[in-house]
């Protein structure tokens, strides 16, 4: 949309520009509409529905079978853990007892998301910020984690492997190898992240004491996530609700209080190597057994309301079922991490310059399908 | 004090971009550890993993027989309407009207790849085949069908 000259500069002489709804470092279709005073931010407006799906009314006519694989095109990097949400909630409404096979591949799959997650965004914030070298190299190891989905789910990030009950079908048998080669060329490469990146003056100047978000904050924007856990707020749902044998693994729940872009990055950086820890206690001894649950052909809900959370790589997803009974949803509605987390940018960005609002949508690290669906 | 500091912070800097200088240095005089590929040249060695999901395919064998026998489970479970089955009657050398696929239509440009009309097929007549690369530059190349002419049912197939 254009804005007229009398928009552009307002009675009070403040200048107002819009970044994106193409802007590459919106990372997607958002568009921010900022009041600018020289080059200091006075107010942001977030403005949402360019890449609007309708994904939850979708969801009111497809089977409980169906309305799975479209969560995957919601946060796309977190695709497995949103199929997972929706395969949860239909497995607690039907009471499935998920196979302990099924459970361990899942949170195999998850992490792996997570962690290849977490190295796109290290990848973005260099690039965002101006670094373009240490998106390379974090593609190296971001390439061989999507081969692997490529090889045990068909595709490398729309994998739909979740189904209720279990998963689509079974490992495939050098699956264990594979992820041992990947996150040993990970551990290997991992020093290298920190060399190029995070251990550069620049990048770190740019980061320290921008966009500072409190623990209070947080909590009121509804912030989740690495983003909320940088400011010192525990809410792994990993660990608060677990869920699919969370609870018999031993991981910790990084913490960092001080709520600016660095924490942000340290809480990031140190949470890829918990996923790779939580890899490395399952790969050995995925149980044996079934890897899906025997489930009737056409899925019917008992009348009521049903809702599950998960952890994605970017907060809290929660899924609301409401059924009448009937074989499909009658609402649908999910919860999703960065429609909550992209409340925080206005309020945290008052102040600074324009460049640093930059930095900050580079750390809260949005995915722009999720906020609209 | 604050001069000490000054030089301090210049040396620091100075020493952060080396390291990371070093690293893409190491990488410049070591071009054997670069990893990308060059697509449109490698195609010939192109090795896609078995499960890819690129198309559905429906494949005959060298009688030109196909094992759908028009069920419809896969038109019902595919969740954006990619497939429509169009059947017919057939009277079988016993007499016997029987139901039979006349065209199995599959819309490449609406289908996401799910593999969920694989599933539920329960005769394994339809599989994901590896081709991707689909382009086309008319919009009705992309709707195909899958038995092929002549083809008919395998025998003992129910
Ligand atoms: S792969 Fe999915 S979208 Fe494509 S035809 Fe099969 S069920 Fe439909
Ligand atoms: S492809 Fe399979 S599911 Fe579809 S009509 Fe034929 S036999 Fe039935």
């Amino acid at each position: 949309m254009l804005l007229g000259e009398e928009d552009c500069i307002n009675e009070e002489g403040e200048f107002v520009i819009n970044i994106g709804p193409q802007h590459p470092s919106t990372h997607g279709v958002l568009r921010l509409k900022v009041w600018l005073d020289g080059e200091t931010i006075k107010k942001v407006e977030p403005h949402l529905g360019y890449i609007h799906r309708s994904i939850e009314k979708m969801s009111e006519s497809f089977s409980y079978r169906q309305f799975i694989y479209i969560t995957s095109r919601m946060d796309y990097l977190s695709a497995h853990m949103n199929n997972q949400a929706c395969a949860l909630v239909v497995e607690k409404a039907l009471q499935v007892e998920v196979p302990a096979r099924a459970q361990a591949i899942r949170i195999i799959l998850c992490e792996l998301s997570r962690l290849s997650s977490h190295i796109l965004w290290f990848a973005s914030a260099g690039l965002d910020l101006g670094g373009v070298t240490p998106f390379f190299y974090a593609f190296r190891e971001r390439e061989a984690i999507n081969s692997i989905m490529e090889e045990t789910c068909g595709a490398r990030l729309t994998q739909n492997f979740m189904v209720p009950g279990g998963v689509i079908t079974d490992l495939q048998p050098d699956f264990p190898k594979r992820i041992k080669e990947v996150l040993k060329q990970f551990k290997d490469n991992y020093h290298e992240y920190n060399e190029i990146l995070i251990g550069n003056v620049i990048f770190q100047n740019r980061m320290m004491d921008v966009g500072v978000l409190t623990k209070e904050d947080a909590i009121a924007l509804g912030c989740t996530g690495p983003v909320a856990r940088a400011s010192g707020l525990s809410c792994d749902i990993r660990k608060l609700y677990p869920y699919d044998g969370y609870e018999k693994l031993k991981f910790d729940e990084i913490l960092v209080t001080g709520g600016d872009s660095w924490a942000r990055c340290q809480v990031r950086m140190a949470e890829m190597l918990q996923s790779v820890n939580i890899i490395e206690q399952l790969i050995d001894n995925i149980p044996e057994g079934e890897f899906v649950a025997k489930t009737k052909n056409v899925l019917k809900l008992p009348k009521g309301e049903f809702y599950q959370r998960v952890e994605t790589a970017r907060g809290e997803l929660g899924v609301y079922i409401v059924s009448d009974g009937s074989a499909t949803p009658y609402r649908c509605k999910y919860r999703s991490p960065n429609f909550a987390n992209l409340s925080a940018i206005p309020h945290i960005s008052k102040g600074h310059k324009i460049g640093d609002l930059i930095a900050i949508m580079a750390t809260i690290d949005l995915i722009i399908p999720d906020i609209d669906r | 004090m604050f001069i000490k500091e000054y030089f301090g912070t210049i040396f620091k800097s100075i020493k952060s971009l080396l390291t990371g200088m070093k690293l893409t240095g190491y990488y410049f005089i070591h071009p054997n550890k670069i990893i990308t590929e060059e697509y449109p040249e490698n195609r010939a060695t192109l090795n896609l993993p078995e499960r890819f999901r690129g198309e559905v395919i429906m494949p005959h064998d060298e009688k030109n027989e196909h094992q759908c026998t028009g069920c419809q489970s896969c038109e019902l479970s595919c969740p954006n309407g990619s497939i429509k089955i169009i059947t017919k009657q057939e009277i079988q050398p016993d007499g016997k009207k029987k139901k039979r696929i006349d065209t199995w239509v599959y819309h490449l440009d609406m289908c996401t790849m799910c593999g969920m009309c694989v599933e539920a097929c329960p005769t394994t007549a339809i599989l994901m085949g590896n081709e991707f690369e689909h382009s086309q530059y008319e919009k009705q190349y992309l709707k195909k069908v899958l038995n092929k002419p002549g083809s008919r049912l395998k025998d003992g197939v129910e």
